[in-house]
């Protein structure tokens, strides 16, 4: 695997060299060079804020599609809660995992068991007082790459659990082998996903060696192909067995709220994300016991790769959970629900290995940077004037990319021209003027 | 090339939504130089506190960061009140904040305290009526 394989990708012939995705992209990993945007692969976070942004439609998650099942002797559709938010014409989750298995899955795993299985083992991991005040949620995958680069001092404070996904999918490799006699690899498990982040995840996860998930198909697919399967439902099976405060996963709070902690805090979006672990860093929120952070606007449910808007979505989940009983399935006795390994700091925003040599960049960039206008427009294809003096000095951007300056250097130019031109004249006369003597 | 670079920043006096803007830009520089995290996080921690203690207190002021490989200073001065007693502002829990500034949050007593424990070395220079000026090392070699 590519050391920073990426779900989230640019479509270049849809791509506009608009400077939409370049200002949202909350760690300046976009830069648009040749009138096209490019992504840089070791600071992006597959976050998706330029999938939702793009006017154009250029900025893609690369998923995997339902060919993929054939390759399987057994394939299982580990359902995201926030895919029971998103039809219009059902709530019921039995009818919507019927559907699935309609589709061609042969059984279902709903991750809300797994969300609350690591409740359960938050809620330990929180009494037992051995956690890092305020301890962080490790359940999206953006968010842990964000500290990862951008938050060295706030890794030890992410809870070091593995996600609802990855707990589901071994538990659900687990019982399918009980019950087919199949071997585990003979097991297709299939996430069906919100966000391209998971898809990222499985292919290069931080703190899991190797994912138990085999591929992950994005919502906006499965219900394209849903909404026809409806109808044709002929017997709606008993397949729901989770509980609502795993369901309650999907939206933004339902996380924290199913914690034990008493002070908590859930936070979404990832802008927002950014000024909570800010203030964190600065030991401003040192009495708060646990932080959920989801990178989505309204949590999973804002996921750029689902079809329903969040406000609807998340009221459709809190219709559901209102509905539904908060059976207790948890499971997880059998699965290691910890990371497998420990994760550590990217310094992807350094300037350089040196600090000496650092230094004297900075202060270039320093120096750079009060020439330039300070508009932030995004016209010379970085996201900001500071971003541009960066790049100049790691190599990547010029001074003449800033259009000001460019202007600045033509009218120099056209000034100089014009001198010249006065010079050759006045010569030129003078020359007559002797030849006449 | 100087093997030290200094930053100046000049801390207002009058809004509290902006106190910690000088200890967040310090906090980037550092990490963009490639600094422990560690060290980042006793700057950004023990700089925080010292920008709310010249808002709450003093009425802003000025605070200098020397960066070099070795270590980094900050020393920030005030022109405020002084501190008539370093003894008792030193102990934790210790606050002579108004009402009003406890109402939003602040003064628990924990700035000076803070201070000392995330630095390496702390000097305070006070005078009551004249100002106060506090000079924090923190060594960034391990």
């Amino acid at each position: 695997m590519e050391k920073y394989w990426h779900s989230v990708t640019l479509d270049k012939d849809l791509c506009k060299g608009c400077t939409h995705c370049l200002k949202l992209c909350p760690t300046q990993a976009i830069r648009v060079q040749g009138g096209k945007a490019k992504i840089l692969k070791e600071r992006c976070i597959d976050c998706g804020e330029c999938i939702r942004v793009c006017p154009y439609h250029a900025k893609k998650a690369v998923t995997d599609s339902f060919e993929m099942l054939k390759r399987f002797k057994h394939s299982i559709a580990l359902v995201a809660p926030a895919f029971y938010g998103q039809f219009s014409r059902t709530e019921d989750i039995d009818t919507i995992l019927t559907a699935l298995i309609d589709l061609g899955f042969d059984d279902v795993f709903e991750v809300a068991k797994g969300a609350q299985a690591v409740t359960k083992k938050t809620n330990e991991l929180l009494a037992s007082g051995e956690l890092l005040k305020p301890s962080i949620s490790s359940a999206c995958p953006a968010v842990v790459r964000l500290i990862a680069i951008k938050f060295p001092n706030l890794i030890s404070n992410i809870v070091p659990l593995k996600s609802p996904m990855e707990v589901s999918a071994a538990q659900a490799r687990e019982e399918a082998a009980i019950k087919t006699g199949l071997s585990p690899d003979e097991i297709g498990i299939f996430f069906i996903s919100p966000c391209a982040a998971k898809a990222t995840f499985i292919k290069g996860g931080y703190t899991v060696n190797k994912s138990n998930v085999d591929g992950v198909i994005s919502i906006k697919d499965v219900c394209i192909k849903m909404s026809r399967q409806f109808q044709k439902i002929a017997d709606v099976k008993n397949l729901h067995e989770a509980g609502s405060s795993g369901v309650m996963w999907a939206a933004s709070g339902g996380e924290a709220e199913a914690t034990t902690a008493k002070k908590f805090i859930a936070v979404d979006g990832i802008h927002n994300v950014i000024k909570v672990l800010e203030e964190i860093e600065d030991g401003k929120l040192g009495d708060i016991e646990y932080v959920e952070a989801l990178a989505c606007p309204g949590g999973c449910v804002g996921g750029p790769l689902t079809t329903e808007n969040s406000f609807s979505a998340r009221a459709k989940i809190q219709r559901i959970c209102k509905s539904i009983d908060d059976t207790d399935v948890t499971f997880g006795e059998n699965i290691n629900m910890f990371w497998d390994q420990a994760m550590v700091y990217r310094p992807v925003m350094n300037l350089d290995p040196d600090i000496n040599e650092a230094m004297r960049k900075l202060n270039l960039i320093d120096e750079l940077y009060e020439q330039l206008p300070k508009l932030d427009c995004g016209s010379c294809g970085s996201p900001g004037c500071r971003t541009l003096a960066e790049d100049i000095v790691r190599g990547y951007a010029k001074e003449t990319d800033c259009i000001f300056k460019l202007r600045e250097k033509v009218s120099a130019m056209a000034r100089d021209m014009l001198e010249l031109e006065g010079q050759n004249t006045l010569l030129s006369s003078k020359k007559s003027e002797e030849e006449n003597k | 090339m100087a093997e030290v670079m200094k930053l100046h920043y000049t801390v207002s006096g009058d809004d509290f939504t902006r106190a910690g803007e000088t200890s967040s830009k310090v906090k980037k520089t550092l990490n963009q130089l490639g600094f422990r995290p560690e060290v980042v996080r006793k700057v950004a921690i023990s700089m925080y506190e010292a920008e709310i203690n010249m808002v709450i207190h003093a009425n802003g002021g000025t605070i200098d960061v020397d960066i070099s490989p070795e270590e980094i200073i900050i020393v920030m001065q005030d022109t405020g009140p002084g501190i008539p007693d370093i003894e008792k502002a030193m102990q934790e829990g210790y606050s002579t904040a108004d009402h009003n500034v406890r109402e939003l949050g602040f003064g628990a007593g924990m700035g000076l305290p803070n201070m000392k424990r995330y630095s390496d070395d702390m000097q305070i220079d006070t005078e009551v009526g004249k100002g106060t000026c506090v000079k924090l090392v923190i060594k960034a070699k391990e």
